[in-house]
């Protein structure tokens, strides 16, 4: 446990705890910009580059960005959501979630997994991954670009003005 | 603590309070950040074990076996952007349709 690890752990729980808890939409679409920033540099710290650059690009570039335009087009920024419904349902989330995590944490602690003697790191680089994406993996990289370009047209066809 | 439970931990964190803010947030596009928490906590774990777990050393078809944990990264995070696009679209069509987002008011309405 390294105390670079730590400190981005905490960053990224932090975000993500007030994108889930802020009231104003912006602020909470802007925490969450600071989670997936922070979820990059973990993946940077653990040694994935390419992943890291990746997930800065897609979720902090692409994604916070797009939800951020949502909020704006929804006219939700403005609008101050009442905090929580009265029903009681609030609470049975926060319960359920506790429980899974209950449950992961125990999960973790009694699996073997974490007392297997840590392997050597692999040395990824960018030439292997290219490789790999196109040797054995060439089938799936052509069936997600064909769902990429199926789900962009549909989310225009969806976003779309209707005729009335 | 070994660095691969802590990896775990905060990703059972991450999907903890990304699985409570999708129950318990009113409005349609928290929601949808909750469920784009969740996937990222579950990437984390294929990164941990891609970094801490048993790779097979040596041979041509070790090297792609080694890459398998990022590779799966790669493909989840582009399944995720394409999910996030078509989602937030289907909450700007129901939004120009019933002109709210707030789930407590969009529940038992008739189209």
């Amino acid at each position: 446990m390294s105390t670079p690890f730590l400190i981005l752990a905490a960053v990224t729980l932090a975000g993500a705890w007030a994108a889930m808890t802020l009231r104003g939409l912006v602020h909470c679409a802007l925490a969450l910009a600071v989670a997936f920033a922070g979820i990059g540099a973990l993946y940077l710290n653990l040694g994935a580059q390419f992943l890291g650059l990746a997930q800065l690009l897609v979720y902090v570039g692409a994604i916070a960005v797009l939800i951020v335009f949502v909020i704006l087009l929804t006219r939700g920024g403005d609008v101050d959501s009442p905090r929580l419904s009265p029903a009681s349902w609030p609470a049975a989330g926060v319960a359920v979630a506790t429980a899974v995590f209950a449950v992961l944490g125990w999960a973790v602690f009694h699996s073997n997994a974490i007392l297997a003697p840590l392997a050597p790191a692999p040395q990824p680089n960018i030439r292997q991954l290219g490789v790999a994406l196109m040797d054995g993996y060439v089938l799936p990289l052509e069936v997600i670009g064909l769902m990429l370009t199926a789900a962009l047209i549909g989310a225009v066809v969806v976003a779309m003005k209707e005729k009335p | 603590m070994t660095p691969l439970a802590g990896c775990l931990l905060v990703s059972s964190l991450l999907f903890a309070v990304g699985l409570a803010g999708a129950l318990t947030r009113r409005n349609t596009i928290l929601v949808l950040v909750g469920i784009e928490l969740m996937l990222n906590a579950a990437n984390l774990n294929f990164v941990a074990f891609w970094r801490f777990g048993p790779h097979s050393q040596g041979g041509p078809e070790s090297m792609t076996d080694s890459m398998t944990g990022m590779i799966f990264v790669l493909f989840a995070i582009a399944v995720a952007a394409a999910e996030a696009a078509v989602g937030l679209a289907l909450i700007l069509a129901v939004y120009r349709h019933a002109k709210t987002t707030d789930l407590s008011q969009l529940i038992g309405r008739r189209p």
